[in-house]
């Protein structure tokens, strides 16, 4: 049926997220934690991660803008940001925090604005598809089923 | 994030409930553990939260040190285990980590993404009893409970192990006395213990629920008598039982004067541990080391060794003090050059610009203060007695590890010393970052650690307290701001962050900035009194000495304690503030107690109160740091009692190092504690 459909979509575009490297082990942690009392536990997380790190982002943006860099402060900044991307398991993000720490501990200011773009760029990629896929969650409520394929 | 639960008491009335009959509590735990998750990353901390809840734990979160401390100190017996993270905006992870465990004995595990190994290492010198790597899994948080009950156990293998506890009487013993035990004990536990009693003692104990035991304020005034009837039995002499006859104190059992007695001994030994390794910790401070991260090889080692041999090598002591002072981990003893402190502390933190600075100082000046509070110009007789008693400190230092109080004593001193570098440098801020009270530097001893605990006391709210269990667990500690060292460094100006001004006077963590000049100087009176005692010759000597010291100026002046409403042994604060006239303490424990609590706003500017009334009180009545004993060897006590006021600490001891370690250079503030420096 449609609804039917409907989770097979969303039970899909959740997978794609794990081949795609996209999200890790660390999202089925999350999932695992939420229950009738909290339904909706991951959709919360995530949306703080993304409301609370959008302000370190901005952070980093504005240390990148000036000169000379203070690539302590942006170590420290993406150190944050690294972990509460990691505690949500968004797995691009973090490989792309991890490659910024490394040009700051090697004062490549280059390597940083590089890393950087491409940061946001995982980052907002994610945030639209985590936004599209729990919008369905909710449309398409419950499931018949309590799948949850692991990863791997 | 708000804290979820505004204080403790919810995690508290819940926990109660779950803990209240003895018998539910073995069947219930580790269900209702009342767990206190620190972290400023709220996503973290909701999913830690949720993490732990699902453990069927009591979760308060916290998204701030400052209010993590306020909480744990409003509710001594609120929580089981506090989880941290290492890198927070406001205070360190490490300090606050140095801080729970002088004032309130918790266990704390650190968390961080950061898995690197001087991380790790730090954590385990500060006293962290484990260390969690992001993202943390829901498995990993499910056997917290260990180490609850692990130091519970710890804890009664100390009062067993510590004076003459008599055998049969051991066990049963402390069943009752914890019963009548002067520090509030929660029902759930007596219950449990009585039912301890009526069986197998030892198995008992082993039983998480009846291993809390409840826990006993060594205030100043407390303290003060425990030194006294400690150097009136004389340290080799001084076995609980007379100790606990002599002191007289209604509800006080041999138990809690056989633990407290052993810290302090461990507390004495730090310190004179710390002065032989002055020397040699100057040396190794200077040699460049790179990083933040691991200190030379060589240091590391000795550190690693240091930790598992229980034997601190100078160079270790050093290390630990540097690590301390620059919040690195655990290097070997060598005090990490000034350099590398410079990055320790950059690294470890963008606040450590005080360190910097101070590190700069301290490479300035002769290498002889390790800037970790090694005593760098320490007398010949002292280093001689560092090298003595290197072993001891390794101990201590391994101790300390195992419990910050130890370290921090250790790490107070060399905090001292640091504050003292900072008061020089800055004589403003009351804030020192110096004390590098984290447990990773027990050096601190160097003298300066005293003051240096002032210093670091302020800028950690939490530290104050920190310093204030110090005395009480390590009981040497006295003006040991056990703050981290790194975090002194750079947290010690930031008053704001910590009403530690209140502390160093009423929680006996110098630690705390805001007394920065006061603490600095009741930490030189006490970093005196253990240079002092370094000085004397046996190291046993020391011990009494430096306890004395900090008791005398209590001894000397009414005790303030009703002032402080420090629950630790604010002794060594006290002591300062008493010997003032007690008057005088009253007024400043009762600021840094306001400052304390109100304060993290303002502490800035309680703090220079504070300081300012500190430095008043000390100015007026010079310390005393020296006991009778150390009159004769301690110079240097002299020296600082004669200056008490921040500047007037500061540039003593800058004279004294110039005196008598020739050029030691005024930036290097430790230096100038040195006790070399002081004219025996």
């Amino acid at each position: 049926m449609e609804r039917n459909q409907m989770h097979k979509h969303i039970f899909l575009m959740r997978q794609s997220f794990f081949d795609q490297g996209l999200l890790d082990e660390q999202f089925i942690q999350l999932e695992e934690l939420q229950d009738d009392a909290n339904p909706n536990f991951v959709e919360e997380v995530v949306t703080l991660y993304y409301r609370d790190s959008s302000r370190t982002l901005l952070n980093i943006e504005q240390s990148l803008e000036k000169n000379p860099l203070d690539f302590n402060k942006l170590d420290n900044y993406m150190h944050q940001f690294k972990g509460s991307s990691t505690s949500i398991g968004a797995k691009k993000v973090k490989a792309e925090c991890t490659q910024f720490r490394e040009y700051c501990r090697a004062g490549n200011g280059e390597g940083c604005m590089r890393t950087f773009q491409q940061l946001k760029k995982e980052y907002a990629i994610l945030k639209k598809k985590l936004e599209t896929y729990f919008q369905q969650t909710r449309q398409a409520g419950p499931s018949e089923t309590a799948c949850r394929p692991r990863m791997n | 994030m708000n804290p979820s639960n505004g204080k403790g008491s919810m995690p508290t009335a819940s926990s109660s409930a779950a803990w209240k009959a003895g018998d539910v509590v073995p069947d219930q735990f580790p269900a209702g553990l009342r767990v206190l998750v620190v972290d400023d990353d709220p996503t973290c901390l909701v999913i830690l939260e949720k993490m732990l809840r699902a453990c069927r734990y009591e979760v308060t979160k916290c998204n701030r040190a400052e209010i993590a401390l306020s909480l744990l100190r409003e509710n001594k017996n609120g929580f089981d285990i506090v989880i941290s993270d290492v890198h927070m905006p406001d205070m360190d992870g490490f300090k606050l980590l140095e801080d729970i465990g002088l004032e309130m004995d918790l266990p704390v595990i650190m968390m961080s993404a950061d898995d690197g190994k001087n991380v790790v290492m730090k954590g385990v010198t500060h006293g962290a009893c484990d260390y969690l790597i992001k993202p943390v899994r829901i498995e990993a948080l499910k056997n917290i409970w260990q180490h609850v009950v692990r130091k519970r156990k710890n804890e009664w293998r100390e009062l067993e192990q510590s004076g003459s506890v008599e055998e049969g009487d051991r066990q049963q013993k402390p069943c009752d006395d914890l019963d009548y035990s002067s520090s509030a004990n929660e029902g759930n536990w007596k219950s449990s213990k009585k039912r301890k009693d009526e069986e197998e003692e030892t198995e008992e104990r082993d039983d998480s629920s009846t291993l809390k035991k409840p826990r006993v304020v060594w205030s100043v005034e407390l303290h003060q008598q425990f030194v006294a009837a400690v150097n009136q039995l004389g340290i080799d002499k001084a076995v609980p039982k007379k100790i606990l006859e002599l002191m007289n104190v209604p509800g006080l059992t041999r138990e809690n004067v056989a633990s407290h007695l052993q810290k302090y001994r461990l507390y004495l030994r730090r310190l004179s541990g710390v002065s032989q390794h002055h020397s040699s910790l100057n040396n190794s401070f200077m040699s460049p080391e790179a990083s933040f991260g691991p200190m030379s090889s060589l240091n590391g080692l000795d550190l690693q060794t240091l930790a598992v041999t229980g034997q601190l090598p100078a160079q270790s002591l050093a290390n630990l003090q540097a690590a301390g002072l620059g919040r690195s981990t655990a290097k070997s003893g060598i005090p990490m050059p000034l350099v590398d402190q410079r990055n320790l502390f950059s690294f470890e933190n963008p606040k450590s610009r005080f360190v910097e600075g101070q590190q700069q100082h301290l490479s300035s000046s002769k290498p002889m203060n390790l800037l970790h509070g090694i005593p760098t110009t320490m007398e010949p007789k002292q280093l001689a007695s560092l090298h003595q008693s290197a072993q001891s400190l390794g101990n201590m230092n391994v101790q300390v590890n195992s419990h910050g109080a130890q370290s921090s004593s250790l790490l107070m001193q060399m905090a001292k010393t640091q504050s003292r570098g900072h008061i020089l440098n800055e004589s403003a801020g009351s804030h020192l970052p110096s004390l590098p009270s984290s447990i990773g530097q027990p050096i601190m001893s160097n003298g300066i650690a005293g003051g240096v605990i002032g210093r670091n006391e302020i800028g950690d709210n939490g530290r104050g307290t920190g310093y204030n269990n110090q005395v009480a667990q390590t009981s040497s500690m006295l003006s040991f701001p056990m703050n981290h060292t790194t975090e002194l460094v750079g947290n010690s100006f930031p008053i704001g962050s910590t009403p530690g001004i209140s502390n160093v006077t009423s929680k006996g963590a110098f630690h705390e900035e805001v007394s920065s000049e006061i603490k600095s100087s009741a930490g030189f009176v006490s970093s005196y009194d253990i240079f002092n005692d370094l000085h004397p010759e046996k190291s046993q000597e020391w011990e009494l000495q430096n306890v004395g010291l900090h008791f005398n100026a209590s001894q000397n002046a009414n005790p303030v304690q009703g002032n402080l409403d420090v629950s630790p042994s604010v002794l060594v604060h006290q002591g300062y503030s008493s010997r003032q006239g007690s008057g005088q303490n009253r007024n400043i424990s009762a600021l840094g107690r306001t400052m304390f609590s109100g304060v993290e706003a303002t502490g800035q500017g309680n703090a220079q109160i504070m300081d300012q009334q500190l430095s008043n009180l000390i100015v007026d009545n010079p310390v005393r740091v020296k006991y009778e004993r150390f009159s004769d060897t301690s110079s240097q006590n002299a020296l600082f009692a004669d200056h008490f006021g921040q500047e007037d600490l500061m540039s003593a001891l800058l004279k004294q190092q110039q005196g008598n370690t020739g050029p030691a250079e005024p930036d290097f503030d430790f230096d100038g504690y040195s006790i070399d420096n002081i004219p025996v």
